[in-house]
């Protein structure tokens, strides 16, 4: 398994996501720079989180024109798995990669603590390996993680599964006060129809070890690893 | 050739698109003394400079509003031009 993490100006969790893969998980992993128009064949890409062109006009608005994202939208077309973590999960609803858009949290305070998700979607690759319904620790830390859609939006994507994480009490309850930021239905990752491409607010590659507070997101990266030993075949980086 | 020399771009959230930042400056308002509003609506403008020999300048400007400059999922934009 190979894994691309992109690194625009302002990223900040590249390397987060970097050591999570090659230290805690021990596979292969290379950065990729935003000016580049190479994935360098990687089965997966990795969109992190950060203040990708300092969040100006609005997050992630800028760099869904850079180089690198003319790769990571054909490759995502393509049937390639993609990963948005919080800024990276905003690239991908500007680059209409993922429906909906992420607007600013209604208590107007950047957000940063753990919180509790419920795996709403076990077919993603990103999610196979973990249980329906089962509850994960990991961390948010955004201005912007509010999501929106229209209603009508709301139900197709609900419909088809799309809802992948929702925000609940510890106990997997749906309740206002486990909403950290405004969310519609609690949502706090996506995917795209065809489930290769996932975004989500809360950082997984922060919660990779004990020590940290939760390994809860490794599980994740887990699951994309025995996806692909599985499959045997991934979509190639063009 | 265009006769106009700006264009400004006014850019808003949809009807319906809650706007906390709006909510919460008119709760400041409110609480300042001033009960004559029913609600604030936030928003942002960006004037956009033509140069004189620019062409088909029209169709530009909307392409750039609809690409860039707002987010059609959630925002319109209205261009003025002076």
């Amino acid at each position: 398994m190979k894994v691309g993490v992109v690194t625009f100006p302002g990223s900040n969790c590249d390397y987060d996501a970097y050591a999570a893969i090659k230290h805690v998980l021990g596979e292969e992993v290379e950065f990729l720079w935003h000016k580049s128009a190479d994935l360098l064949g990687s089965d997966i890409v990795i969109l992190p989180g950060g203040f990708s062109y300092g969040d100006y006009l609005r997050s992630g608005a800028i760099a869904k024109f850079s180089p690198i994202m003319e790769k990571v939208i054909a490759f995502a077309e393509n049937g390639g798995l993609v990963m948005g973590i919080c800024n990276g999960f905003q690239i991908l609803t500007e680059s209409g990669l993922l429906p909906g858009a992420l607007m600013r949290n209604t208590h107007l305070r950047f957000s940063c603590k753990y919180v509790y998700v419920r795996v709403e979607n076990n077919t993603t690759a990103f999610t196979r390996h973990l249980k329906q319904g089962e509850v994960l620790k990991i961390p948010i830390a955004h201005n912007e993680g509010n999501y929106y859609h229209f209603a009508d939006e709301i139900k197709k994507l609900e419909a088809h599964g799309q809802v992948v994480f929702r925000y609940c009490t510890r106990d997997g309850e749906i309740t206002p006060e486990a909403n950290p930021n405004g969310s519609i239905n609690n949502i706090a990752g996506i995917c795209n129809r065809e489930g290769n491409i996932l975004g989500m607010m809360p950082h997984p590659e922060r919660a990779v070890e004990h020590i940290l507070g939760s390994a809860d997101g490794l599980r994740l990266f887990e699951s994309l690893r025995a996806v692909l030993a599985s499959s045997g075949v991934s979509v190639e980086a063009q | 050739m265009t006769n106009h020399k700006t264009a400004v771009v006014y850019v808003r959230l949809k009807d319906g698109v809650l706007d906390p930042q709006g909510v919460t400056i008119h709760k400041a308002l409110t609480q300042m003394g001033y009960d004559d509003f029913t609600s604030v609506r936030t928003g942002r403008f960006f004037e956009l400079e033509i140069k004189a020999d620019s062409e088909d300048i029209d169709r530009k400007i909307d392409e750039v509003c609809s690409k860039l400059l707002a987010n059609p999922v959630i925002e319109t934009y209205t261009v003025e031009k002076r």
